[in-house]
């Protein structure tokens, strides 16, 4: 990673435009082509060092749902469980944290009424009760990790 | 607010990421066979609704030697949530907050607020830093670190 790639890393966190050639701009403050920028994200990604490009969705303005849950696991009940949990298409991301409540996991739907079957599936297939955690209120999203 | 069938295509499209070209739109238009304007279009109605947040870059947190993640899980007075919920979202190491419901007796928190950094022993004086905003406010804390990540696909639609 060389100090143009950090520049781009922590530019492009803030997010492109809309527009027809979107890194015209940047190509511009920086003093490259379009084509070197186009080039040096998909070298970002290709190291790892960016795991996407491309726009964030909010599935709850779609109508979908996103909830954060969680399981009480223990110790030697782990990996089964993690097993039964991740084979859910609809669980996004899943955790191991340190707490009673040890395995946290996003249901991501496109309704209200699938997320409530994904869990209640869950709760079944693992024999372990769910605690949901749907959101009340959001105050604020989105990360800047400066390099 | 809602999506309708072509909005879906362009949502399948460009959810795992955006072609890299000069011009990404111009290569979704060609891929799902519909004018470059109508994607365009399409994209801004969706980011003036909020079904679009931004488009950006998504960091690999770890790659980038943010490791140590915190969520940090607050029992806060509720008539008091709504204005420190903003006050902690506006420090810069919170990724989101957001107000949950508790489950008494096993879970009293109901603010939680992710926190990133590079080591654990940097999440400490963040954390801190969030304390002395909800001051006599909170009940009590508890700060959950990762210990592994189990799966991370991101969200997506079923095609």
């Amino acid at each position: 990673m060389d100090a143009m790639d950090r520049l781009l890393l922590n530019r492009l966190q803030e997010g492109i435009s809309l527009e027809r050639h979107p890194f015209r701009k940047i190509a511009t403050e920086a003093n490259l082509t379009e084509s070197e920028i186009v080039q040096r994200i998909q070298a970002l990604l290709d190291k790892g060092l960016l795991s996407r490009f491309g726009p964030m969705y909010n599935v709850d303005r779609m109508g979908g749902l996103f909830v954060l849950a969680a399981l009480s696991v223990p110790v030697d009940e782990y990996d089964r469980v993690t097993a039964i949990v991740n084979a859910f298409p609809e669980v996004a991301h899943n955790y191991e944290r340190s707490h009673t409540l040890n395995m946290w996991f996003v249901v991501a739907t496109e309704t209200r009424e699938q997320a409530e079957h994904t869990l209640s599936r869950i709760e079944q297939a693992t024999g372990y009760k769910v605690f949901a955690f749907p959101k009340l209120k959001e105050f604020f999203i989105g990360l800047y990790l400066p390099v | 607010m809602n999506v309708d069938a072509v909005d879906r295509q362009i949502i399948l499209a460009t959810q795992a990421g955006i072609p890299l070209h000069e011009n990404p739109w111009e290569k979704v238009a060609e891929q799902l066979g519909i004018p470059e304007s109508d994607v365009l279009e399409r994209m801004e109605r969706m980011k003036r609704e909020g079904i679009i947040r931004r488009i950006a870059a998504v960091p690999n947190h770890y790659a980038l030697g943010y490791r140590a993640n915190g969520m940090s899980v607050w029992d806060i007075e509720d008539e008091a949530v709504e204005r420190l919920g903003q006050k902690i979202s506006e420090l810069p190491f919170v990724s989101h907050c957001y107000e949950r419901p508790r489950h008494v007796p096993e879970w009293s928190y109901n603010v939680f607020a992710m926190v990133h950094a590079r080591t654990r022993e940097e999440i400490t004086p963040l954390v801190e830093q969030i304390l002395s905003i909800v001051g006599s406010h909170c009940r009590g804390y508890e700060v959950l670190f990762s210990q592994r990540i189990l799966k991370k696909t991101g969200v997506r639609l079923q095609g």
